[in-house]
């Protein structure tokens, strides 16, 4: 399937949560972010669809907007095609479902995800940062962050070598 | 260690208090292959869980994308993966040309698949070496590591260095083929082969070193895909699936080649023994392909003309490229500046490592190793 027909398949289930399909080559099909964990459902189990593979989930920041993106690239090995989905969540509060019980590699992805940019994911079984220290302020990939001036002592500036 | 009909019981004296034990492997330890840690608690000797820690390796790579621009940042993509860099760099390439609709040269993207099949010889090499040390056979390890050196030195030659590469660039490649690089190639090639065969001899069907893997953390196929386990962990759960042929790139749609998936030849299929044996079939297929590549390459220029101020239309892509480490995908948002307005790599470690947990409860802490080992887990990509 292409993506004009994976989006009106979603939109004759689910109606007004799925928005407009955008333009361009890569369309990215954009859902309202509650009603991800039934769509994402949907996705995985309809026989025509079968998208078994969470390939990539990421977030994007977009500060003018208010928003941030999270981005699902799924993937079908039954039917071997692939679709975008996005779901914007508003930046002051960050919060939607978890699509850990649906695809499992969203587990690792999704706690990446709050890492980095502060996503809450509702329901995620073990949401804890991931790859910075269990103590660290703020969201590095939020384009606001400021670089903390020390962490624990350590300085993260370094004088000019010249 | 689960041998046929073997079950781990332990059986305990009466009165005799017994507690679960928390145990730290790593971040300083010789089989976790880089900087990783693990939280087990054991029972004994069987594990009730274990936790993987990350983040030593964390580098930010992501952000630092955001700062360095399109050009700048090739070399940090060998940092993503530094046992397999070429494949890393192919990956940024290929998004920077997709956005901004630039077409490689024919003998460009020979080069490229030469590098990327070479690199992927020396990754696996590195793999089953390593996993074969790790499980206690010293020697299998030396076998490799000599014949990885052959490649470093090819490598070297075209590209001036031995781990990171910064081979490619966006539209190409930075050096063509240096004079006589076919014929050493090929005279390792020759060389390497019958050395394959020599490798399993040596280490593949050994009586302790099967014991060691059949039937060790099996991964289904439906686990496999859930978990979105990539390349030779994917096929050694049963997947026929190899973005090379499915969803082909560059000019692999050209070239010859099998896929090899595990089949439980000596265990369950998706054991580890599946997964080591599908690197060694690879490599193999890799030997194909690359001589197929030194009859057909073109002659003409190796990298397009691509303006030094690098400025891709507003857009995004989705680059999915095979890894020595299997799928490999490249998610990049444009905002029609020099700089990307946002770059995730999603990578094969970083997948594999969430499995982990799953398959490693009810095993031996001394099969965690195995399973680390097979699943080629190289610490640095999953941190980025």
């Amino acid at each position: 399937m292409d993506n004009a027909a994976i989006h009106a398949r979603l939109q004759a289930r689910f109606g007004e949560v799925i928005g407009a399909l955008e333009p361009g080559g890569e369309a990215a099909i954009r859902v309202r972010p509650s009603a991800m964990s039934a769509v994402g459902e949907f996705l995985r189990s309809d026989p025509e669809l079968a998208f078994d593979c969470l390939s990539n989930q990421s977030g994007v920041d977009y500060p003018k907007r208010g928003e941030i993106e999270v981005v699902y690239h799924v993937f079908s090995y039954r039917h071997r095609h692939a679709c975008v989905l996005k779901a914007a969540v508003p930046r002051d509060e960050p919060t939607m479902p978890t699509m850990a019980a649906i695809w499992p590699t969203a587990i690792w992805q999704e706690r990446e995800i709050f890492d980095l940019l502060g996503v809450v994911f509702d329901g995620h079984p073990d949401l804890r940062r991931l790859l910075l220290p269990e103590d660290w302020v703020g969201h590095p990939l939020r384009k606001d962050f400021v670089e903390p001036e020390e962490y624990h002592g350590i300085s993260t500036k370094r004088a000019s070598m010249f | 260690m689960s041998l046929d009909g073997f079950t781990v019981d332990v059986v305990r004296e009466r009165g005799l208090a017994t507690e679960e034990m928390t145990l730290n492997m790593g971040p300083q330890h010789p089989s976790t292959h880089g900087v990783l840690r693990f939280v087990v608690k054991a029972d004994g000797e069987v594990m009730r869980e274990a936790i993987p820690d990350v983040g030593y390796l964390h580098r930010s790579i992501e952000k630092i994308a955001e700062k360095v621009g399109y050009h700048g940042f090739m070399p940090y993509t060998d940092r993503v993966d530094y046992v397999a860099a070429m494949p890393c760099n192919q990956g940024w390439a290929m998004v920077c040309e997709r956005l901004a609709g630039i077409e490689v040269p024919r003998r460009g993207e020979y080069c490229r698949v030469i590098a990327t099949e070479f690199n992927r010889i020396s990754s696996h090499l590195l793999s089953v070496g390593s996993m074969a040390m790790d499980i206690g056979a010293y020697t299998p390890f030396t076998h490799a590591l000599r014949e990885r050196e052959h490649i470093n030195n090819l490598l070297e030659e075209l590209c001036g260095a031995r781990l990171t590469y910064n081979y490619m660039k966006i539209g190409g490649v930075t050096w063509d083929l240096p004079p006589g690089f076919a014929a050493k190639a090929i005279g390792f090639l020759d060389r390497f082969e019958p050395l394959i065969d020599e490798y399993d001899a040596l280490i593949s069907y050994n009586k302790i070193y099967v014991e060691r893997l059949a039937n060790v953390a099996v991964i289904s196929a439906e686990d496999a895909i859930a978990y979105n386990l990539t390349g030779p962990n994917l096929r050694g759960s049963g997947v026929d699936f190899d973005l090379r042929r499915d969803l082909p790139y560059s000019i692999y749609p050209e070239l010859e080649f099998d896929i090899p998936v595990g089949r439980g030849e000596v265990g369950t299929v998706g054991d580890c023994f599946d997964r080591y044996i599908v690197r060694m079939r690879e490599m193999r297929q890799s030997c194909r392909m690359l001589r197929q590549c030194f009859e057909r390459i073109p002659d003409g220029p190796v990298v397009a003309k691509v303006p030094r101020k690098f400025k891709p239309a507003v857009g995004e892509v989705y680059v999915r490229v095979e890894s020595a480490r299997g799928d490999m995908g490249w998610y990049c948002v444009s905002d029609g500046t020099e700089y990307p307005y946002r770059v995730k790599i999603r990578t094969g470690s970083f997948t594999a490592i969430s499995v982990v947990d799953r398959v490693s409860r009810g095993l031996m802490i001394a099969d965690l190793v195995a399973v680390v080992a097979s699943l080629d887990l190289v610490a640095p990509e999953i941190d980025r």
